[in-house]
């Protein structure tokens, strides 16, 4: 038994092992350049590669939705589809508009795309395994993320075209307002953890009482702080139902219209890169991180899981973009500032409470009801506001 | 309450979803070059030549006389009459087409040749399948390959093809009635000549 505990163990700590040993051989002065060569080139193989395999499942999984089989034809089931469109992408040639800021317009793609792998710093995608652990790892990870806006921005106002800066204003207004019940709803673990850093906040959800883990999603300020950052993670990430700035029917591609070839192929990645970034940060905060579901699946390899939980919050952005429609400018705006901005303040209030109360099911009640009660009160005050009636505009007269 | 039409239509999809995996009746592609679709009758896209018979050269019902190219709005009919004069299915010696050619990729498939043409020689196909690499020569369609059977048609278009044949066998039984008439009264006619003389 503590031999198979052990062959776990290594197993587990494969990756890890695998680094020290290939170090060993490396001279000292050259170590701390190797070390993060080889910390880093991992994430940049995988992350594609599960970028790949992600557009393959969508456009599977929205065909299955819509009652259709799509792509089916490129290979056994359409498993090389993705090669397939990676050809096509990078055959295809790059145009530049000739009024465009050629300078801006080049960095955007790689602004977005360095800043989308710049988020993976922080995320432990297994035990011991996190490029570096830094003591202020969520500040770093929503700092980074908002130098995406930045590359969108770029990106609309360098082509100097109406519909690139349409989505790029439309993105700039809709992922400044996520932002901040993005940070909101996530600081409820921080609070509870006590900590900034990625690392302990997982060293302390992979515990367990019985065989349930501590996983904060397991708490109701914690449910609801999930599901906020959620819908936030989805609007920063544009994605639909928040896909605005891109509104291939009203705006053509939003703030990507005029690139081609593969510099929209980088901001397609970018995009999933970044996607796939906050879902895991959604998973570190919330959902454990590597740690096992349940304790006697713990001899399960620790990265396994980290992907296991990843590959079915993608599943869920794939079912949520295949049943919801678009939403209007508004609607988006009134969600983030009179639903989500309320909500999160009042999670924060009640992972207060939950912190000071004793232990027991008196806990569970009050904060449940404090999460439960203002979130039916809040959706009520937003369905009777509705009015039809003609819309003026003041400003454009 | 927030989330509650969104809940029923995540069920909705996910309903969808799996059930495109049980059932195959919920799925309406269909996968094109295995698998088809019937073809429909009232479809039409280009015109082809009809021939009565076996031999495409024998039976074509074309005279070359040409209504239809002087009739096609886009003018993409191109005929160049015979000079001398074959027999044709019936076995009367009429004029045909040396040369026909219609260009698909200008035609509109507007079915004006076919309204016009007094000899039912011409009618739409229902062939979907066109598509070449050769955009001048693969869509330039020569006599040959216009030329299709009497049976085609019939299967392409049962109803509008069983009124054709009705017509055309009227007005073969009405002809031959004619021509029967006519040696008759010749027959009688020159039994009839030695007694009353040259008409002068």
């Amino acid at each position: 038994m503590t031999h198979l505990a052990q062959f776990a163990q290594q197993f587990d700590q494969i990756f890890v092992l695998a680094k020290h040993w290939l170090l060993g051989y490396v001279p000292a002065g050259a170590q701390p350049l190797c070390s993060a060569v080889l910390s880093v080139a991992p994430i940049i193989i995988v992350f594609p590669l599960l970028f790949a395999i992600t557009t393959l499942l969508e456009r599977k999984g929205l065909g299955r939705i819509q009652n259709r089989y799509g792509p089916n034809r490129v290979g056994p089931f359409g498993m090389l589809q993705p090669i397939a469109d990676g050809v096509k992408l990078l055959s295809k040639e790059d145009i530049v508009p000739i009024t465009a800021d050629h300078a801006v317009h080049f960095l955007a793609p790689l602004l977005l795309v360095s800043a989308s792998f710049m988020d993976y710093a922080v995320l432990p995608i297994g035990r011991n395994m996190v490029i570096v652990n830094l003591n202020a790892g969520v500040l770093f990870f929503f700092a980074v993320g908002s130098l995406m806006e930045l590359a969108v921005f770029m990106a609309g106002w360098s082509s100097r075209s109406k519909y690139t800066l349409l989505g790029a204003m439309r993105a700039i207004a809709q992922m400044i307002s996520y932002e901040v019940p993005l940070v909101l709803a996530s600081i409820v673990v921080i609070m509870q953890a006590g900590s900034l850093s990625t690392v302990s906040i997982v060293n302390m959800q992979a515990t367990y009482s019985g065989i349930w883990p501590h996983w904060f999603v397991f708490t109701p300020w914690g449910f609801a702080g999930f599901v906020l950052f959620m819908v936030a993670a989805t609007a920063e990430s544009n994605r639909s139902p928040f896909d605005l700035p891109e509104g291939e029917s009203e705006i053509i591609a939003g703030y990507y219209t005029e690139y081609s070839g593969f510099k929209f192929a980088l901001f397609f990645m970018g995009e999933y890169i970044g996607m796939f970034a906050t879902s895991g940060m959604a998973i570190t905060l919330f959902l454990g991180g590597w740690s096992a579901p349940f304790s006697f699946l713990t001899w399960i390899p620790s990265y396994f899981w980290f992907f296991a939980k990843l590959l079915a919050l993608i599943a869920v952005f794939i079912w949520v973009r295949g049943t919801l429609p678009r939403l209007r400018m508004d609607q988006l705006m009134n969600l983030a500032w009179e639903f989500m901005l309320p909500m999160t303040l009042l999670n924060l209030l009640t992972a207060g409470i939950w912190h000071f109360m004793p232990a027991g099911p008196s806990r569970w009640l009050v904060c449940s009801t404090m999460v439960a009660v203002p979130c039916i009160l809040l959706s009520r005050g937003l369905k009777h506001k509705k009015k039809f009636q003609v819309h003026t505009y003041h400003y454009s007269e | 309450m927030v989330g509650e039409g969104i809940l029923k239509g995540m069920a909705e999809t996910a309903r969808n979803f799996f059930g495109s995996f049980v059932s195959k009746d919920r799925l309406t592609t269909v996968q094109y070059p295995e698998e088809r679709e019937p073809r429909i009758e009232a479809a039409r896209d280009f015109p082809f030549l009809v021939y009565d018979g076996a031999d495409w050269q024998q039976g074509m019902r074309c005279v070359a006389c040409q209504i239809c190219e002087k009739e096609c709005p886009p003018k993409c009919i191109f005929i160049e009459k015979s000079k001398d004069k074959k027999p044709d299915a019936n076995g009367k010696p009429q004029f045909y087409p040396a040369v026909f050619n219609i260009d698909i990729s200008v035609c509109m498939s507007c079915q004006i040749c076919v309204e016009v043409c007094p000899f039912d020689a011409i009618k739409m196909d229902v062939d979907y399948d066109l598509s070449t690499d050769d955009r001048f020569g693969g869509l330039l369609l020569n006599k040959q390959r216009l030329s299709k059977s009497n049976d085609y048609y019939r299967r392409i278009h049962p109803t509008e093809a069983a009124e054709v044949d009705a017509r055309l066998a009227g007005e073969r039984a009405r002809q031959e009635a004619k021509a029967k008439a006519a040696t008759e009264a010749r027959l009688t006619a020159t039994a009839v000549q030695p007694a009353s003389g040259e008409p002068r």
